[in-house]
C-alpha cells in the first residue's frame, strides 16, 4: 500500500525495466470517511426528532358536570407554581396541618419531597386497607409561571411515578395571596 | 542446514468489501434522511426526561412563542393530502378562495402564523422569506378564533383521509411552547383544545438526563 519507492534509479546503463504498477488502491481513508458520514447521518436522523410528553386533562364540559368527587385529604399534595421559578406545596387542606412551604425544583428539592410523601401516603392507605390508592398531586400553575415550570413539574411526576396528578386552574384566596407575594 | 524462510505477511487488508458496505449504508441514510425545513418561528422547548418520540403522521403542532413581547401562535399539520383538504375546508368557511396552485404549495409548506386572509401572501413567498416575514400569529381570541377552526377542520380532513385508507387514527395534537412562555397563554390554547373535547395531547420537549 503506502510503500516508499526505494528504487534509487542508479543503473542508468541497464535494461529499461517497465515498472510493475501496483493495482491496489489504498481504501483506508475512504472507508474512514464513509463511516464518519454514516455515523453523522444515523445520529442526525434519529436524534433530531423531538420528544413528546403526553398529557391527559379531565373533561371540562359544563353539560356533563358531575358532582365534585371528594378525595381523602391525607392523600393529596397541592403544588403551586409561582413567578421566578418559585414553587410552594402543601399536604391536604391548606394551613391544616401545614402552611404552604417554598421548595426548589430539581432532584434535591421537589423530587425528594415527592418521594418521601409518596411513601407516607402509601403507608397511610395500606394501614387503611386500600393499598391500591396512591398519592394525588394537584398542580396549580399561577399566572406568572412559565411553560418550563409546568413541563418541569409534570416531568417530576413522571420521574417519581405519581399515579394521579392533574392541572387545576382554580385558586383558593389564600393561594392567590401567596402567589402574588402578599 | 535449510534456512527457514519467514513468509512476509502483508499488513494491509483488503478494504474493498468494507468500503462497498460503508457506502451502501451511507447512500441509504442520505436518502432516508429528510431535509430539515426552517420553521417560521423557532422556539426553545423545555427539556424533560420522557423518551417518547413524536409521531410522523396524523399530527398537528401548535407552536407558541413570544416574539418582541407579543405572544404568537403558529399552526402546522403533517401530511400533504390532509393539509390540502384542511385548506379547502377553511377557504369554504371563511370565503377566501385559493387556486389549485396555492393548495399544492400550501401542502408542501410547514408552519404558518397568519390570519387566513393574508395566508395567500405567505404561500406565494419563498421558504426562506417566510421566516423573515414577521408573521403575526394565528388569531385565537374569542371574537376571531381561527386557531379553533384550523384544529377543527384539520381533524375533519384527517378523519376523511384516514377513513379512505381504512385507518381509525385520530389527529393528534402537540403543543410546542417556548420554555419562557407564560402559562396563561398555554392555558388558552389548552382551553381551545378542551372545548373540542381533546383532553389528551402531547407537549413537545427536548431531552435531558434525570440529574438536574
Amino acid at each position: 500500500m503506502a510503500e516508499l519507492n526505494t528504487d534509487s534509479g542508479g543503473d542508468k546503463g541497464g535494461k529499461v525495466r517497465s515498472k510493475k504498477q501496483n493495482s491496489k488502491v489504498d481504501l483506508t481513508a475512504m472507508v474512514d470517511l464513509a463511516f464518519l458520514l454514516i455515523t453523522f447521518f444515523m445520529l442526525t436522523t434519529s436524534l433530531s426528532k423531538p420528544q413528546a410528553m403526553s398529557l391527559g386533562l379531565p373533561d371540562k364540559d359544563p353539560k356533563d358536570k358531575t358532582a365534585d368527587i371528594k378525595v381523602d385529604e391525607n392523600r393529596t399534595m397541592t403544588v403551586l407554581l409561582g413567578d421566578g421559578d418559585k414553587m410552594y406545596f402543601y399536604m391536604g387542606i391548606i394551613n391544616s396541618p401545614m402552611a404552604p412551604k417554598g421548595i426548589p425544583y430539581g432532584k434535591d428539592g421537589i423530587r425528594k419531597e415527592l418521594l418521601k410523601r409518596k411513601k407516607e401516603v402509601a403507608a397511610y392507605t395500606a394501614a387503611k386497607g386500600r393499598p391500591d390508592q396512591g398519592m394525588i398531586v394537584i398542580i396549580k400553575p399561577g399566572k406568572k409561571s412559565t411553560y418550563k415550570n409546568v413541563v418541569d413539574i409534570l416531568d417530576e411526576m413522571a420521574i417519581s411515578s405519581i399515579p394521579t396528578y392533574t392541572i387545576v386552574n382554580d385558586f383558593l384566596p389564600e393561594e392567590q395571596k401567596l402567589l402574588e407575594g402578599k | 542446514m535449510a534456512k527457514i524462510k519467514m513468509k512476509k505477511k502483508s499488513t494491509s487488508t483488503d478494504m474493498t468489501a468494507m468500503c462497498d458496505v460503508a457506502f451502501l449504508l451511507l447512500t441509504f441514510f442520505i436518502l432516508t434522511a429528510t431535509a430539515k425545513v426552517p420553521e417560521a418561528m423557532p422556539v426553545d422547548t423545555p427539556a424533560s426526561t420522557v423518551q417518547v418520540k413524536l409521531p410522523d403522521s396524523d399530527l398537528a403542532t401548535i407552536t407558541i412563542g413570544n416574539v418582541d413581547g407579543k405572544d404568537k401562535v403558529f399552526f402546522d399539520l403533517k401530511g400533504k393530502d390532509i393539509r390540502k383538504r384542511t385548506l379547502e375546508l377553511m377557504s369554504e368557511k371563511y370565503g377566501v378562495a385559493f387556486s389549485d396552485e396555492d393548495k399544492e404549495k400550501f401542502a408542501l409548506m410547514t408552519d404558518f402564523g397568519v390570519p387566513i386572509t393574508s395566508l395567500k401572501q405567505i404561500i406565494d413567498m419563498k421558504a426562506s422569506d417566510r421566516v423573515k416575514a414577521n408573521q403575526p400569529g394565528v388569531p385565537m381570541d374569542s371574537l376571531d378564533n381561527q386557531l379553533k377552526e384550523w384544529i377543527y377542520n384539520a381533524r375533519i380532513a384527517n378523519n376523511e383521509y384516514n377513513n379512505s385508507i381504512g385507518s381509525k387514527q385520530e389527529l393528534q395534537i402537540a403543543i410546542k411552547g417556548d420554555a419562557k412562555e407564560e402559562y396563561p397563554v398555554i392555558k388558552k390554547v389548552m382551553d381551545i383544545l378542551q372545548d373540542q373535547h381533546i383532553n389528551s395531547f402531547s407537549l413537545v420537549t427536548g431531552l435531558r438526563g434525570k440529574d438536574f
